[in-house]
């Protein structure tokens, strides 16, 4: 059986080779443990860390000291979120951020409230994008954070980052950013972006999973985390636990990779994007983009295929590896929260899927696909009430349902 | 998530795809579910005296709801009213092998058939 075409990068990415084989080594011989102050084993692995840190400050305009180990996103969120709002509860019990957050954020916040700090979420507009006058109108003397993510990563839309970590500093308050999906694709500047934390995770960027970071500024303003993780007091206090190095290395490997080739990759993947949905809807009609055609992820293309179930047309692309917005395909019956932050129908969350594009996709791949989904689409709609209901001119708003 | 063998054959093979005159008054028509739900079934079926002679079906729907539909038009043709209506959802989900978040696609297809033969009467009662 040949491997289906991997299109699903913003769920995760094959490890990069080169990045690969920067971390053998730290498996192998080079195994200590950095914290480990007395012999070489333990100087290597530091020296190694420390390289690592310096290629992801570089990145993203850090310095190497404010970055903070971790095991991914989630790990680095709940450190940001959790770690703030602990610190600085005395001064604010008020925190604002998106609908469209991940799951992560939003679950994190939940738990806030329970703890009594009040959250507003805010309602992306319909191309799921928040402007800064928003944020701006959410703001209260009270408020001591704001989490507005970089990159959708379901439908890819970017967030003017910018105008609202400068609103933020203006006003005196945090600006927590996740830029996992952002971080290697848009170019990211901590500083000018004025951005206070940020996390990232390797496995979004070629690199390995279970290792990221948060970025936690130092200066104007210094900010300060209760640890979310007591122990040795590994990464200035903020997160303990014996560093995972050669994932680490891993990072540094993958952030440097991405300095490196971010325009080549952005460039790549937006014309990967472009031919395939050239082609979709040359062949398709009544297929929408899901998100903000302005500011989009490069090589994320969220489409709602309308009268077909998304779980249905999964299955008729066994050759594509996709994710869908339709509820049926998780455990939950719900169809995508972002989704229907941003006011999509139901009835077309449940006829999206959410194609990636990546450094390794090739043009022959998105042609191989596009080809399978439109004749999924075509037979599907065959098959579908709804699409000969729309053809024999019924409007289907105005039909009467037996919902269930 | 895995598909059982039979479910995979609907989906792939749908049988009796297509749309009957639904002005007929030969013809019970039954649209059951709702866009938003992300389930929309609708079945009809042809009568000649109380005998199902035909009956077609197209849904939109996840491949558990299509092959719901798909073998309840195969059980339903060449039945007599009443037994079409004996059908349970029970025996679409063990014949299909749906797992427990699909036995909604089943009830769905018993539904159609109720509703299918509902309209038909209907309509015969009116000339009546």
């Amino acid at each position: 059986m040949t491997r289906p075409i991997y299109l699903d990068y913003q769920a995760t990415t094959p490890v990069d080779p080169r990045v690969l084989d920067t971390m053998l080594p730290y498996f192998r011989e080079c195994f200590g443990n950095a914290a480990s102050r007395s012999h070489a084993y333990g100087w290597e692995a530091e020296k190694a860390v420390d390289e690592a840190r310096g290629k992801i400050a570089s990145l993203i305009g850090a310095s190497p000291k404010e970055i903070v180990f971790t095991s991914g996103s989630t790990e680095s969120i709940n450190l940001a979120l959790k770690g703030a709002a602990e610190m600085y509860g005395s001064r604010g019990r008020h925190i604002i951020t998106s609908q469209a957050e991940h799951k992560a954020v939003l679950d994190t916040c939940k738990h806030l409230e329970k703890q009594g700090f009040e959250v507003t979420y805010l309602a992306p507009d319909d191309k799921g994008r928040h402007s800064a006058e928003q944020v701006a109108e959410a703001l209260r003397d009270d408020t001591i954070l704001v989490a507005i993510m970089w990159a959708n990563n379901e439908i890819g839309t970017l967030n003017p980052v910018r105008e609202i970590g400068a609103l933020c500093h203006e006003r005196g308050v945090l600006y927590f950013c996740d830029a996992t999906q952002a971080v290697g694709k848009v170019p990211v500047d901590v500083q000018a972006d004025g951005i206070d934390l940020l996390c990232l995770s390797a496995h979004k960027i070629y690199g390995p999973k279970g290792v990221g970071c948060l970025y936690v500024r130092r200066r104007n303003p210094r900010v300060r985390l209760v640890a979310q993780m007591d122990g040795g007091g590994h990464e200035r206090g903020m997160r303990s636990g014996t560093l995972n190095v050669p994932g680490i290395v891993g990072l540094g490997a993958a952030c440097e990779l991405c300095e490196q080739e971010l325009e080549a990759d952005a460039t790549h993947s937006r014309e990967l994007r472009e031919r395939f949905e050239k082609r979709i809807f040359s062949e398709l009609d009544h297929v929408y983009v899901n998100g903000d055609p302005e500011h989009r992820l490069p090589g994320c293309s969220n489409l709602s295929f309308a009268y077909v179930e998304g779980e249905s047309l999964i299955m008729g692309i066994p050759d594509l590896a996709v994710s869908s917005g339709s509820a049926c395909t998780s455990a939950s019956l719900e169809p995508s929260h972002v989704l229907q932050s941003m006011g999509v129908g139901d009835e077309l969350a449940h006829s999206s899927i959410r194609f990636g594009f990546g450094r390794p996709t090739t043009t022959e791949e998105v042609d191989r696909a596009a080809e399978q989904i439109i004749s999924a689409v075509k037979k599907l709609r065959e098959l579908s009430p709804l699409y000969e209901m729309v053809q024999e001119g019924i409007d289907l708003s105005t039909v009467n349902w037996t919902s269930h | 998530m895995a598909y059982s063998d039979k479910v995979l054959d609907h989906y792939n093979n749908p049988r009796n795809v297509g749309s009957l005159d639904k002005d007929s008054d030969a013809v019970g028509t039954g649209v059951v579910g709702a866009p938003e739900c992300g389930d929309v079934m609708k079945l009809q079926i042809q009568v000649e005296g109380d005998t199902i002679v035909d009956a077609k079906f197209k849904t939109f729907g996840c491949g558990s709801a299509i092959a719901s539909s798909s073998l309840a038009t195969e059980w339903i043709k060449g039945k007599k009213l009443d037994e079409a209506l004996e059908i349970k959802n029970t025996e679409i989900v063990e014949e299909l092998a749906l797992p427990p978040v699909k036995i909604h696609c089943s009830v769905l297809a018993e539904d159609a058939i109720k509703a299918a033969v509902a309209d038909f009467k209907s309509k015969k009662n009116k000339d009546e």
